[in-house]
């Protein structure tokens, strides 16, 4: 565990300098056992790839406070059991009006669209964090061959559902709202409801999956 | 039940509050007043819990009529508020008859105007909060800004209204300033010292391209041979962040949860109220401080808030 103030009410925690799997394991540890038995002081918890960023209430811990109790809690999480993730899949319509940007990002690769669809479904994600908007997952990693980078001008909406891809991440755009990823499907479902228990559809630590429907599954089940 | 109608919007104004903490796992940033400070004394003075809902307006403010009438607050920046053509006393608990009008113009000095009236505003909480987050359109009234004919419904005053005003000694310790003060990002050390001196001795001016999300700084560019991207991670409120073309962006309330940019500074807690009072074209510069400067400031500064000599009656 390294420590460092962000700010003078945060504390990142790195518990990694690589992105992978081995360092988000320790992350999610910590994570869940700051939220199972949180600290008085507590105020905010930001997971990331390999870090945990802590917001703390200065008038009751100062830095090197939240830091000595952290420790504790890095102790209690390397023995936390890891738990069973959950599986989740999320049916894509790709290409047309949906994915304004396969055609683009086959052409980039050199592939077929039908091959990029192919590599982004084949895969079973891993959910990193959310950020960037409520219910927005980071999911890795997407197959080498169709690493695009981002649009050099973002987009000033994109619309609710869009799956996106950049770098080697992709994600589903919960909200309509400007992004920069490429666009290469949508799906039909709600990925955050404030009425639904857990709100967001996808939850850090989760595994996801694609999985390609026709225009007509996805007119059917954005109907339902 | 009471209410408040719209008869103008303004440029910019949406419910607010003190926002919703504790959802960063589920990607979601606090939000709430950008300047808490003034909705805090207005609820206040309004005879509300700190936190009710308030209208936050932005550079240019609205019209509003009280059918039947209200105590109201008015805080933060001036926008030269009249009551039936009479210009009403801010930082101030004022009492309006049943169907007089509230007309904000456009600021006199800072960039957001709160409006806290007894009761508070009433919409369904997001999150457990009543704060618009516009890039979400979530929380607030129906998520978005507020729009000519809204009737919001008040609440009913949860506390016996004080009639006070805010002290000159208080204002004074919580007043706007143009140099913020700064403690070290998590990347500073990855900026050459020319970058570092550059952003401690340059003045920065706030550009028009900033808002509730973020504010962009112009004036200096802090490339320095620094790596193209880092690992992304957690981003606190105030964070100063600088893109790959050099421009420092320091985060506001309705930013981005995490980020992949490198933060050089980050704007102490005690300053972060008056981030949300910089309007475009000002003039700012950083002032270093340590940690352990900020956090008394930041103890000094919730004992004010809390202290009975605040208001006074």
């Amino acid at each position: 565990m390294r420590f460092c103030a962000a700010s003078d009410q945060t504390l990142l925690v790195y518990l990694g300098e690589e992105i992978g799997l081995p360092a988000h394991e320790r992350v999610l540890n910590l994570l869940r056992v700051l939220q199972k038995d949180p600290p008085k002081w507590l105020r905010n918890l930001e997971p990331a790839y390999t870090s945990l960023m802590v917001t703390f209430d200065p008038c009751k811990v100062d830095h090197s406070g939240a830091e000595q109790l952290l420790r504790q809690y890095g102790e209690r999480a390397k023995t936390a059991r890891p738990r069973k993730a959950r599986t989740l899949e999320i049916p894509v319509f790709y290409g047309g009006e949906f994915g304004p940007d396969l055609n683009d990002v086959a052409a980039l690769h050199g592939l077929k669209p039908q091959e990029v669809i192919a590599l982004h479904s084949s895969r079973t994600y891993h959910a990193y964090f959310l950020g960037f908007a409520p219910g927005f997952a980071y999911l890795g990693d997407l197959p080498e061959q169709i690493s695009t980078p981002r649009l050099e001008t973002p987009r000033k909406k994109v619309p609710a559902g869009s799956v996106g891809i950049a770098g080697r991440q992709t994600a589903v755009y919960p909200f309509s709202t400007p992004g920069g990823w490429r666009l290469i499907g949508r799906t039909p479902l709600k990925m955050f409801r404030s009425d639904r228990k857990g709100m967001a559809l996808i939850s850090i630590g989760d595994e996801v999956k694609f999985r390609a429907i026709s225009r007509e599954q996805f007119l059917k089940m954005e109907s339902e | 039940m009471t209410s408040l109608v719209v008869v103008s919007p303004g440029l910019l104004t949406t419910v607010q509050d003190l926002g919703r903490t504790g959802f960063g796992p589920m990607g979601v940033s606090p939000s709430g007043a950008a300047d808490p400070v003034a909705l805090r004394l207005g609820n206040l003075l309004a005879g509300n819990d700190a936190g009710a809902a308030a209208l936050e307006m932005t550079l240019l403010g609205g019209s509003f009529l009280f059918p039947e009438g209200a105590v109201v607050a008015v805080t933060g920046a001036d926008f030269g508020a009249t009551l039936n053509g009479k210009p009403l006393e801010m930082w101030a608990a004022q009492t309006i008859p049943p169907g007089a009008e509230i007309i904000f113009g456009p600021t006199r000095n800072f960039a957001r105007s709160y409006l806290a009236i007894s009761g508070g505003v009433q919409v369904p909480p997001f999150l457990g909060s009543a704060s618009t987050q516009l890039l979400g359109g979530l929380g607030g009234y129906e998520g978005r800004a507020l729009r000519k004919g809204d009737v919001l419904p008040l609440g009913k005053p949860t506390k016996k209204i004080q009639a006070g005003r805010v002290s000159q000694a208080a204002l004074f310790a919580l007043a706007p300033r143009k140099v913020l003060r700064v403690t070290e990002g998590p990347q500073m050390e990855l900026f050459s010292q020319e970058a570092r001196d550059t952003f401690f001795r340059g003045v920065f001016r706030v550009s028009e391209e900033s808002d509730r999300t973020g504010l962009r700084l112009e004036g200096h560019r802090l490339n320095s041979g620094l790596p193209g991207e880092m690992i992304t991670e957690g981003v606190p409120l105030g964070a100063i962040q600088v893109t790959p073309s050099g421009q420092p962006i320091i985060l506001s309330v309705e930013q981005q949860t995490t980020g992949g940019y490198p933060k050089i500074a980050n704007v102490i807690g005690v300053d972060l109220h008056r981030v949300g009072q910089l309007r475009p074209r000002t003039q700012i510069r950083f002032e270093r401080t340590s940690l352990a400067v900020a956090r008394s400031l930041w103890m000094e500064q919730e004992r004010l808030l809390n202290s009975r000599y605040l208001l006074f009656l």
